[in-house]
């Protein structure tokens, strides 16, 4: 009788459950895609009931290591996995598919009261990260800003303190564009930043507080940020010569340019094209080939090819990311198709 | 029985200290076998490179603790005195009230609150005002170009450690026994006089003991310091450079760190924090210890 009672109850709660039978996926990794992931994947879990993703956002770095212990479905960084992040993962877990998902750019804010607008070439700008100007009346910078009553005011360098993607990009671009910087600091995550006023901020809202106080200062944020803030940033000079005023669109554009971006040639900062932004970057989804579970890499499959087509970009564009343009979408449907599955 | 339990409920957190140093030490033996003992006295941070050297960091640390502690010691002793002594029962209790209140504001609220109020405060009025009155020392000399700086974090990190100081040092106070108040009086005292030379004398080991526990914060606390310090990791004679603190370079890189010696340096600045504690720590009992024995002798 007891056990028919408990039986009874269980079919009730099982019952009760809607979506009892649903797939959690797990990811880890970037910040940065952290708020494109949540929208995303909820509304994913809209049309597919039974699909729940559990995000952690601990970093790349963090998501990279959690995917080669496979203790997570996917992983999702900012830079692709290097060499020898692939060979432990594939050491771990055999061949790896890197799949692009989402676009964004990053931008120059200023903080100088009385000036309306401020144009950066690419030397400009290496010459400041690099503390060889240093005063915001600097002949350099009035020959490009006409018009322009800059003020006779330090300039203070903000920059990331913590290891971030966004620095990542940023010194890529710095890297292209200047020998020197190329030689003395180089590309990384966290750097060490040469110019003597330079302080560091966490995260984009340190950066982007520490310009809005101080009068005189500039960093680097990310796009989507500085839209949604309405902060002022700098017109860039691409390497066309171009003023590019629309960042997002100039994003795209430069993400369109390069539709042979790989795993290994991954950088899109610098593009050539008349409309190309010029600090861009990709953020990356990592999968292993062969899922040990055929149906959860099913799941998974489902889920990113919805991610990287037009409707999932949508959730993205909503959120001020760029999103991904055709042709890139297709490069990550193509990839995404190779899942054995 | 009881015995055993004592014994092992003890052991129990030797054994946790060791195995916490033991785990330090191992995660950060690749930079520990890369740099030795250099690692202590060179000034260079470049993860590009894999270059690290932690002097800039266990420099900002013990500064930007020792602005605090120098501040919250003061004015959390003399609040003490006064909520135990001095002000009317009314005052006391809403008062204490608001001070513990003060202890379990989290630590990422004074950094928003440092980065924004504080933070601009120092630019526009402490600084250039410290700077027109003591100009002439090489601490207040020097730009002041943000308001993210060694100073701004030694103020936030004084008002996040005040409260600690306050309520436990006020507690002691009241602890003190009546009779000595009563002798002090009784000779002809005042109560300022009975206050600053009877009582809070007789109750300086406990606000010692306030003392080693809010620097112990200070040392460690992370995010608010973050936020406000400047993170650059340079030695400066001015207060008003920016700075960094072991603690935060941890907070700011770990998630993103990769390399086995990037990854251990990071670690080594763990035993490094773990160290400095353990100093500060021991330093602060050898004092206690010699004034005791001073007084006996």
């Amino acid at each position: 009788m007891r056990k028919t009672l408990a039986l009874t109850f269980a079919a009730l709660i099982v019952s009760a459950v809607p979506g009892f039978a649903a797939t959690t996926l797990t990811g880890a990794g970037s910040t940065w895609d952290y708020p494109f992931f949540s929208k995303a994947f909820y509304e994913y879990s809209k049309t597919h009931g039974d699909v729940q993703v559990n995000y952690q956002s601990i970093g790349s770095g963090g998501g990279i290591q959690q995917f080669t212990q496979k203790t997570v479905d996917f992983g999702a960084t900012d830079v692709p996995m290097n060499a020898k992040e692939l060979a432990a993962a594939e050491a771990a877990g055999g061949p790896v598919l890197q799949v692009p998902v989402v676009l964004g750019g990053v931008s120059v804010a200023y903080n100088l009261p009385g000036v309306n607008s401020l144009k950066l070439t690419p030397g400009v700008l290496a010459d400041i990260y690099l503390g060889k100007i240093t005063m915001w009346n600097d002949p350099a910078i009035a020959k490009i800003n006409p018009g322009e009553k800059l003020p006779n005011t330090a300039i203070v360098v903000v920059h990331r303190s913590d290891g971030s993607g966004t620095t990542y990009c940023f010194t890529d671009y710095l890297s292209h564009i200047s020998a020197e910087w190329k030689a003395k600091v180089g590309t990384g995550k966290s750097v060490s930043w040469p110019a003597p006023s330079a302080v560091g901020g966490k995260g984009n809202e340190g950066v982007a507080g520490q310009v809005s106080n101080s009068p005189g200062a500039i960093g680097y944020v990310e796009l989507a940020y500085v839209v949604q803030n309405h902060m002022p940033a700098a017109t860039l000079q691409n390497k066309a010569g171009k003023w590019i005023a629309d960042a997002p669109g100039g994003v795209r554009a430069a993400a369109a340019s390069r539709p042979d971006v790989s795993p290994t040639a991954f950088s899109i900062v610098d593009e050539s094209c008349a409309a190309c932004y010029p600090i861009a970057s990709y953020s990356w989804v990592v999968l292993f080939q062969n899922p040990q579970d055929k149906a959860r890499g099913k799941t998974l499959q489902d889920l990113f090819r919805w991610v990287s087509s037009p409707d999932g970009q949508k959730v993205a564009a909503s959120l001020e990311y760029v999103p991904l343009p055709e042709n890139v979408q297709d490069l990550a449907q193509k990839t995404l198709a190779q899942l054995h599955v | 029985m009881f015995l055993i339990a004592i014994y092992a409920a003890s052991g129990f957190f030797v054994l946790l200290v060791l195995l916490l140093f033991a785990s330090l030490v191992k995660g950060s033996w690749p930079a520990l076998a890369a740099f030795g003992a250099k690692f202590l006295w060179t000034s260079e941070w470049n993860p590009v490179t894999e270059q690290f050297g932690a002097l800039p960091l266990i420099f900002g640390t013990v500064v930007s603790s020792t602005i605090a502690i120098v501040l919250a010691g003061l004015v959390g002793i003399l609040a003490a005195a006064y909520l135990a002594e001095f002000a009317p029962r009314w005052l006391a209790r809403p008062l204490s009230f608001v001070i513990e209140l003060l202890a379990a504001v989290p630590s990422v609220v004074f950094g928003l609150w440092g980065l924004f109020v504080l933070a601009p405060f120092v630019r526009v009025a402490l600084a250039p005002s410290l700077q027109h009155a003591f100009g002439f020392l090489p601490i207040f000399s020097g730009p002041i170009s943000t308001g993210t700086n060694m100073l701004t974090a030694g103020l936030i990190l004084a008002l996040m450690i005040l409260p600690t100081v306050t309520a436990i040092s006020r507690e002691v106070i009241v602890a003190i026994a009546q009779d000595l108040r009563e002798a002090s009086m009784s000779l002809g005292a005042t109560k300022w006089e009975t206050v600053s030379r009877v009582v809070i004398p007789a109750a300086r080991v406990g606000i010692f003991g306030a003392i080693v526990l809010a620097l112990g914060r200070a040392i460690g606390e992370t995010i608010a310091t973050t936020m406000v310090i400047g993170n650059k990791p340079v030695i400066a004679a001015s207060l008003f450079a920016p700075s960094y603190t072991l603690a935060s370079v941890i907070a700011n890189e770990f998630t993103e760190a990769n390399g086995d010696v990037y990854i251990g340096a990071l670690l080594e600045l763990g035993l490094l924090l773990f160290l400095v504690s353990f100093i500060v720590n021991g330093l602060a009992r050898l004092l206690l210890f010699t004034v005791l024995k001073g007084d006996r002798a």
